[in-house]
């Protein structure tokens, strides 16, 4: 989890079946990023795990971070990118549809905050680099397969 | 449970003994002379296990498969794309054949996904003679992409009790490409946290 300002740019690499949450104020341009791998803190089994991978308590101390640096969180916009299933399994195994359970849950956790999502390129089965300009408030997305696309 | 260094040596020899295996098995399918390292065991936090095989945005070729039974954990075996071509080239007697295609064909899908089952099998086999453990392979799934995209999926059973991961590496190569990061396959055992404690006692180790 980290935050940046223009001209700085923010990148994750190889997000998986993880979805890279970003945070911006377009007028401050300042962003913040987090990776999130799993869809609810109540799946830890210790109470000791960083806070950031889980998608409540990982957008939430995003935003308490972003309001550190002095943006107002009614600012706040959302860009979202990731929770691909990279196999395919005929199973009903939990662990297999974390993509989608991924995603569902950066929603609904922003959704909780009030933060709209302005785009998005979520789910399929490809993995994803994403960097984030807070200069022009665009996320750049690079796949094996499908090539390089900003929204 | 405190991993002690005999502990990670416990770990080493299991990669050793299974990768050996492995290794073996991969000879006899494509004729080529296959050697391999010796295994490294790291408990590494999940940004730097993204980095491993060349880096989280290196394209590898992987399969991945989950193992159940008395043991329970994840196990990737992860080729560069240059080096699959090879073996699959081999397999299927098709010179043309390339995982970078966007065309890649059914029957070297198909191989590729039979080879992972065979190595993974070898591997996991050789483990379980060697602790008198049951292992139970699911069919493996094949991917070509990223690698920190196809690796994050081990890692989300022991993200969900754990920070850190422990991870048995064993890379192999074959004979005559040198033995360096953009030629080595590798092999990824990684136990859920709560199965050294199983793996341990099966060899007599508290």
């Amino acid at each position: 989890m980290d935050v940046v300002k223009s001209p700085d740019t923010i990148r994750t690499s190889g997000l998986g079946s993880c979805v890279g949450v970003v945070l911006y104020d377009e007028t401050k341009k300042i962003a913040g990023l987090v990776h999130v791998m799993l869809p609810d803190s109540s799946l830890g089994k210790t109470s000791t795990l960083n806070v950031a991978k889980f998608a409540d308590t990982g957008i939430e101390a995003l935003i308490d971070k972003l309001k550190a640096e002095g943006v107002q969180p009614f600012r706040l916009k959302a860009k979202i990118a990731g929770g691909a299933q990279m196999f395919k399994f005929t199973t009903d195994n939990d662990t297999m549809r974390i993509g989608p359970r991924n995603v569902e849950a950066v929603k609904n956790a922003l959704k909780k905050h009030g933060i709209p999502i302005v785009a998005e390129n979520t789910g399929g089965n490809s993995g994803r680099t994403i960097e984030f300009n807070p200069e022009n408030s665009l996320l750049n997305i690079r796949t094996v397969n499908q090539g390089v696309c900003d929204i | 449970m405190k991993i002690t260094a005999l502990h990670l040596d416990i770990l080493k020899e299991i990669g050793n003994i299974g990768a050996a295996h492995a290794a073996t098995s991969l000879s006899n399918l494509v004729g080529r002379k296959i050697d391999m390292r010796v295994p490294n065991v790291d408990m590494v936090n999940f940004t730097d296990m993204m980095e491993l095989a060349g880096g989280s945005e290196n394209v590898v070729v992987g399969i991945y498969l989950r193992i159940e039974g008395d043991v329970e954990g994840s196990m990737f075996f992860i080729l560069p794309v240059e080096q699959a071509n090879r073996f699959i080239q081999r397999l299927i007697q098709d010179e043309q054949f390339d995982f970078s295609n966007n065309l890649v064909s059914e029957i070297g899908l198909s191989a590729m996904q039979e080879l992972g089952n065979i190595l993974s099998g070898s591997y996991l086999s050789a483990l379980s003679d060697f602790t008198g453990l049951k292992i139970y392979p699911t069919v493996p799934g094949l991917a070509v992409d990223m690698f920190g995209a196809i690796i994050s999926i081990g890692l989300i059973e022991i993200s969900q009790i754990s920070d850190h991961v422990i991870v048995i590496n064993t890379s192999i190569f074959e004979e005559g490409y040198g033995d360096c990061e953009e030629v080595r396959g590798h092999f990824f055992l990684l136990p859920d946290p709560e199965s050294f404690e199983s793996l341990f006692n099966a060899l007599g180790v508290v």
